[in-house]
């Protein structure tokens, strides 16, 4: 029966977060379509975890390392032997690498980035952010199958407790001409802002680039990333992987602190969808406070410090 | 080394975006259009490259009349040629777009393809794998640095807080991401310069599509909305900075729960 089939991928064993919220977002929509959730991954390990989030079936490709032209061709393989309605793809670099490649290749249309979808009509229809949050777009995805990526933290990842997904293997030989040479981790152990559920994100009111060390300080104790704004990218401060807005990233994490962000309208639209925003600014006609759920009017020197300590103090309790 | 750089023309990142009657596009009224912001990344890389080993870089965009003042301004920071392919843009889902770009790609010699990794304010980034599909090409997508020799290129991916470096033969697609180079603004002499150059001026039917290849849309706009005027919340004045972290604290484990 023709059903969803979401792309997953695997980090340390387990699936991506992104993976998981495309997997309950996809099994909602495999329930109104009234087919079968299953999903795609390069490691067959993952079978029991992809069945908590409903899917019945696990197409495992032995894959090493991410490669569009390989991904491309065993998701097309799959897709064909699959029939699916809807496939998903968390969206991530890779997700969103692979996305409009394998639209391209089937002949169907994709939406990228949603944060809604649902199935009605017999067609999917999804939300998605334009202008960077400045206004939302309702798009129907006819066609079949229909693509699209899921924007990371706009759906809950829940387990539905079903049995380990049934693996099939998918032997793919497509080759590559794009060669992977080497992966670098530049800064060890610091969480990416895409994915993140808290992020503490730095202006210009730190004044000079080695206070970053205010922000860090926070972001570790209470574990989130690093955000900054992109005068202070600019300034050289910072490395852009850490710049949140129209030209950088746009983000929607749970929890959003920003201190010395004057909220310019380029940084709104990268992070005014986050759930709750907390600001901190001695500028009290600052433009960020219009978006923020919180806002202290007060210096960042002196609020920051105190503030990483409470959080400390919470979190050993 | 010739290189050709699509480029999308959207609305200056300051506009307040409005709605336009039919609840489906934007209003343009007023809006100031500008090259988008990771486009001109692309176009920088690619006179880069054009100055090392010569060659042309050819600027593509397809859109109403008004994309050519973008062209105009790419042709004056140093592109060589343009073609502005006529046609409602706005009326094509990403794979129209694509395959209206991939056909127009085809009639000029390219080693190199550079898109942005997004088009800012569609924010759909999809329209560069689409056409490196489409041509049959490698892509590396969202490059922070790139070296080209020797029929192959060298690129650094940005992916989540990781780097990878990737390596293909030419010809390639390339998406552009900030980071790559600083862009340079046009110069007097370049401004001069481009007045003389002719935009090519083609029609979609003139690149041997049809107008069901291109506005046959498999994403459809059903609505477009702006988001629920946010009024700001509560304010708290920070001036004892204890006092601020408790009331930050209870925020954070009462309401956002992240603690
Ligand atoms: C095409 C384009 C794209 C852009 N894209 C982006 C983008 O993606 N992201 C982005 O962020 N910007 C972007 N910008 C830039 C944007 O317009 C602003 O210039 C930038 O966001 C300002 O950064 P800031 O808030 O750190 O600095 P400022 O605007 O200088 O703000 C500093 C703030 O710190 C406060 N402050 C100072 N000292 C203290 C203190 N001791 N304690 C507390 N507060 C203090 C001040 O009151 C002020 O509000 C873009 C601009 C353009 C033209
Ligand atoms: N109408 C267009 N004409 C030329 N290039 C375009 C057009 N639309 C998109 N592009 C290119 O595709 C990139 C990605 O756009 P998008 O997929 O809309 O985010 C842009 O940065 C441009 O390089």
């Amino acid at each position: 029966m023709p059903g969803v089939l979401v792309f997953c991928e695997v980090q340390d064993g387990k699936l991506k977060k992104t993976s998981r919220e495309a997997l309950t977002i996809g099994n909602k929509l495999a329930q109104a379509a009234g087919g079968d959730l299953v999903a795609f991954a390069t490691d067959s390990s993952v079978a029991a975890e992809a069945g908590r989030y409903g899917a019945k079936k696990l197409y495992v490709a032995k894959l090493d390392s991410y490669s569009t032209e390989i991904f491309t061709a065993a998701m097309q393989q799959v897709v064909n032997d699959v029939k699916p309605s809807v496939v998903l793809l968390g969206g991530t670099s890779n997700g969103r690498d692979l996305a409009p490649r394998l639209a391209a290749r089937l002949d169907v249309g994709v939406a990228s980035d949603v944060d809604r979808l649902e199935w009605t009509d017999g067609k999917v229809r999804a939300r998605r952010p334009v202008y960077s949050g400045k206004a939302f777009a309702t798009v129907d995805i006819v066609g079949t199958p229909a693509i699209a990526t899921t924007r990371p933290n706009a759906f809950p990842a829940v387990e539905v407790g079903g049995a380990a997904a049934e693996v099939v293997e998918v032997n793919v030989t497509a080759e590559s001409k794009a060669k992977l040479i080497d992966t670098k981790v530049p800064e060890a152990g610091e969480l990416s802002i895409a994915e993140a559920d808290i992020i503490v994100s730095g202006g210009r009111g730190l004044k000079e680039g080695q206070n970053f060390s205010y922000i860090r300080d926070l972001a570790h104790a209470i574990g989130g990333a690093v955000g900054a704004s992109r005068a202070t990218v600019d300034a050289g401060w910072i490395d852009h992987q850490h710049q949140v807005g129209q030209t950088g990233r746009v983000v929607s994490p749970n929890l959003y602190i920003a201190a010395g962000v004057s909220g310019a309208i380029q940084h709104l639209a990268g992070m005014s969808s986050s759930k709750h925003i907390i600001a901190i600014n001695k500028d009290p006609e600052a433009p960020i406070f219009r978006v923020a759920d919180l806002g202290i009017v007060g210096d960042l020197f002196t609020i920051l410090p105190a503030l990483t300590e409470e959080v400390k103090k919470a979190k050993a309790h | 080394m010739n290189s050709v750089v699509c480029i999308s023309q959207v609305p200056d990142t300051e506009s307040r975006i409005r709605i336009a009657a039919d609840g489906r596009r934007i209003d343009e009224a007023g809006l100031k259009f500008i090259v988008s912001p990771y486009d001109e990344v692309a176009l920088e890389e690619a006179i880069r490259q054009k100055e090392k080993s010569a060659g042309d870089v050819t600027v593509i965009s397809f859109g109403p009349e008004r994309v050519q003042q973008a062209l105009r301004e790419c042709l004056a920071r140093g592109a060589t040629k343009a073609i502005h392919v006529k046609g409602e843009s706005s009326d094509a889902d990403s794979l129209g777009i694509a395959k209206v770009l991939a056909a127009a790609i085809k009639t000029t010699p390219h080693d190199l393809v550079f898109f942005g990794k997004q088009g800012v304010g569609s924010d759909n980034s999809l329209v560069g794998p689409m056409v490196a599909e489409l041509l049959g090409y490698p892509q590396v997508n969202v490059v922070t640095h790139l070296e080209v020799g020797d029929g192959r290129l060298t690129a650094h991916r940005e992916i989540e807080a990781a780097e990878e470096t990737i390596e293909a033969p030419l010809p390639a697609v390339i998406t552009a991401q900030k980071g790559l180079n600083e862009p340079r603004y046009a110069s007097l002499k370049g401004i001069m310069a481009a007045k003389k150059i002719a935009i090519d001026t083609k029609s979609v039917t003139d690149l041997g599509l049809s107008d069901g290849d291109v506005f046959n849309q498999r994403v459809t706009i059903a609505s477009l909305e702006l988001p629920a005027e946010k009024t700001g919340g509560r304010k708290f004045d920070g001036a004892d900075p204890a006092a601020a972290a408790q009331e930050i604290i209870k925020y954070i484990r009462d309401e956002a729960k992240a603690l």
